[in-house]
């Protein structure tokens, strides 16, 4: 029973990360129908602010308890700075074009941003410190669910409500489902689409920033690579949940994180990620707009 | 705002056009400028300025990059601006081919020119491993090896619009066919190279059928899912694969019979290499117009009114699939052959993504395209050795580049256009 309960937090864990990651991916295609490839560096981004921050905050000996707000804080800003000015140079410019296009770019875009963190800063694996707080209270559960995984899991489900209020009442969060609706449509009633592609973006890159931290202080080390593979499997996340559907990235990211983390406990830990895009193609040839998108009807 | 740049384009001449593009006069332009400048300056501040040191507890200040960042960024934006500028006015002016297009048609309608520029490339391929080292030769086979795959990936995405990151499984399967086959039981390279190809074929089809149900961004993902699928499995399956390890010790073809050395097997292999290229692009040329192509072009526009002219949507897409698979199975047997050792690291998603790239920068749907975009992205990387660091940035930065400014590729294909000239006797339909 406590090997099960610890698969299950550290699925939920996982499950967590990718849900915040793909968030980002489900926000951006529900409004400009683009694969953001770009999306898994932005979280590498935001790790390496956080580690950086933190770094610093130590040497000028800040005391331990301020440094995770401040370094989640930098790590945001800095996060959402960069996917606010990706969107402006490799996507806006091609608004129109056709639809490979915008893809391409953001390809290009993954591999300049990899080779840029990787060049700045090192290509080695670098030890993150722990941030996250330790409580005395979980002792008694060690084994089965540690501080860090508590903390992350509490965070996402915080995030999450709070992007879900953010999108149900605030203005922008109305302009935001206006716009994924029909883009042309909310133009004519006076949103100001180019801002509210924008904000998605901003919004997109604080949330991986935020998961960002948390995983890489939770797991210890984080080097240039870790947003391709985050992202790919957050991008399966987003797609298995149907992808522009907010509360379906959110459910995607924890069935994938709860396949993976029991796969590897009960079966295998070889074929981790075959089990899960094994999972993907079953669930997307039985439902073929994943789990909670919408079926579009086609028109001629 | 198109507007007053053609009137500060026509005034001023270029200088003044090159300073002021998108902006109402230069005081603006250095303002804009300036802006970019510092907003790049904060956004690169923690990643390029300071570097961090956990264990040692150590913080190292590089201030001379920020110095960089500002002058770059600063006088880059002139530029950035000055090619966005221009790329609007030329959408303004009426749509009309470019020179290097106008000769290129020129070339391709005048049969004697035509002649004459096929007779004068194919000397200049035949020509090249004489001229050239081993080392040119061996890039030179990887840039053929590309444009097979690209023009193959052509069939799925450029012609019939199905979006496929998974290609180079097809790839491995090829690869892994023949380095198994020649390793267990000692089959050449000319008896699994038609073999490569059809199991490239059935492949694609296994991996095609239970697909067609989605569409665009669901198909990209499953296809990613497939190729990465096949990886892992190639990666654990010791006991056939040898895993990450690979396979080593693949046997070169050999001509005839008779086992050649290193640099006449190089050379062998270019010449098989420009063959099957050649072979290639005849098949995807004739493919293109047969019946069944002109069938991608129209699933690729519209499915439903596709299918209410009577195309049979799942026959098309299947075909799409396989014929696509076809040359990545057999471009994967000649990747064994040439490099006599594989393993899994050759097949992950990048290279998906870079075969992909050749497709959709060189002008999607574009057999010359397809060429002139392999001969970039293979052949830029491998001559930038000399900046070996900044290889792959430049790499990433001409992507989004190309993206940006030419979004159509390189070269575009062109529709077939039939026109109607009633000075022509009965024959009506006169292709141009």
């Amino acid at each position: 029973m406590d090997y099960f309960l610890e698969l299950f937090f550290g699925g939920l864990t996982r499950g967590s990360i990718y849900a915040l990651i793909a968030l980002g991916y489900t926000m951006v295609y529900g409004i400009i129908e683009l694969i953001n490839f770009a999306h898994g560096e932005i979280y590498m981004i935001g790790a390496f602010t956080g580690l950086i921050v933190a770094g610093v905050l130590t040497h000028l000996g800040f005391p331990e308890g301020s440094m995770l707000v401040i370094a989640l804080t930098c790590a945001v800003i800095w996060s959402a700075a960069y996917g606010f000015t990706i969107e402006k140079i490799a996507y806006k410019p091609l608004r129109g074009a056709q639809r490979l296009s915008p893809l391409i770019s953001a390809i290009g875009m993954s591999i300049f941003l990899q080779n840029y963190v990787m060049l700045a800063q090192t290509s080695d694996f670098l030890p993150f410190p722990e941030l996250l707080p330790r409580f005395a209270f979980l002792d008694r559960f060690s084994g089965v669910l540690g501080s860090s995984e508590l903390v992350i899991i509490a965070m996402t489900a915080l995030v999450c409500v709070g992007l879900s209020l953010f999108i149900k009442y605030t203005k922008i969060g109305k302009a935001m489902r206006a716009t994924a609706q029909n883009r042309k449509m909310a133009m004519l009633v006076g949103i100001n689409v180019d801002m509210v592609i924008s904000a998605t973006f901003v919004i997109g890159s604080s949330l991986a920033a935020v998961g960002g931290v948390l995983i890489a202080s939770h797991i210890g080390q984080i080097n240039y690579f870790i947003g391709f593979i985050a992202g790919i499997k957050a991008f399966t996340a987003a797609v298995l949940g149907g992808i522009g559907s907010i509360p379906g990235a959110m459910l995607g990211g924890l069935i994938l994180g709860w396949t993976e983390a029991f796969a590897t406990g009960y079966v295998s830990s070889d074929y981790e990620d075959v089990f899960a895009f094994c999972l993907l193609v079953l669930i997307l040839i039985f439902r073929p707009s994943g789990l909670m998108g919408k079926e579009k009807t086609q028109k001629v | 705002m198109s507007n007053t740049m053609n009137a500060n384009g026509r005034n001023n001449g270029f200088p003044g056009f090159f300073l002021t593009a998108g902006c109402s006069g230069f005081p603006e332009a250095l303002k804009k400028s300036l802006i970019a400048a510092v907003w790049f300056v904060f956004l690169t501040f923690p990643i390029m300025v300071i570097r961090v040191n956990t264990i040692e507890d150590t913080v190292d200040w590089r201030w001379m990059n920020m110095v960089y960042v500002a002058v770059a960024v600063f006088f880059g934006s002139f530029v950035w601006r000055w090619l966005l500028a221009r790329k609007e006015l030329k959408k303004d002016e009426t749509r009309e081919e470019n020179r290097v297009e106008a000769l290129m048609t020129r070339i391709a309608s005048d049969k004697r020119l035509k002649l004459i520029a096929v007779a004068v490339m194919a000397c200049m391929v035949a020509a090249f491993p004489m001229v050239f080292n081993l080392y040119q030769t061996n890039i030179m086979i990887s840039c053929l090896t590309y444009i097979m795959l690209g023009l193959g990936l052509n069939i799925v995405v450029g012609l019939a619009g199905l979006l496929d990151l998974g290609y180079v499984a097809f790839y491995a399967v090829g690869a892994y066919a023949y380095a198994l086959l020649n390793m267990h039981w000692d089959i050449g390279f000319w008896a699994v190279l038609p073999l490569g190809a059809v199991l490239g074929a059935v492949t694609g089809i296994i991996l095609g059928f239970p697909v067609l149900r989605l569409r665009g961004d669901y198909l990209a993902i499953v296809t990613l899912g497939f190729g990465e699928i096949i990886r892992l499995v190639l990666e654990n399956w010791g006991d056939v694969t040898q895993g990450p390890s690979g396979i080593s010790g693949i046997d070169r073809p050999t001509l005839f019979g008779v086992k050649l050395g290193v640099i006449d097997s190089t050379m062998y292999m270019y010449y098989i290499m420009a063959g099957l290229v050649v072979l290639t692009i005849f098949a995807v040329n004739r493919l293109q117009n047969s019946r069944i192509g002109r069938a991608w072009l129209a699933l690729r526009e519209d499915e439903i009114a596709c299918q209410a002219m009577g195309i049979d949507k799942t026959k098309t897409k299947l075909m799409a699939f396989a014929l696509g698979a076809t040359w990545a199975g057999m471009a994967g047997v000649v990747f064994a052959a040439k490099t006599t050792f594989i393993n899994p690291a050759s097949f992950t998603f990048w290279e998906s993504a870079i075969i992909l790239s050749v497709v959709v920068i060189g002008g999607m749907g574009s057999i010359r395209g397809v060429i002139a975009g392999a001969i970039i992205l293979i052949l830029v990387p491998e001559y930038l050795r000399d900046f070996a660091e900044f290889r792959m940035l430049l790499f990433g930065s001409i992507m989004v580049l190309v993206m940006v400014f030419r979004p159509q590729g390189l070269i575009s294909a062109k529709r077939k256009v039939y026109k109607y000239e009633p000075a022509n006797t009965a024959s009506a339909g006169n292709e141009q």
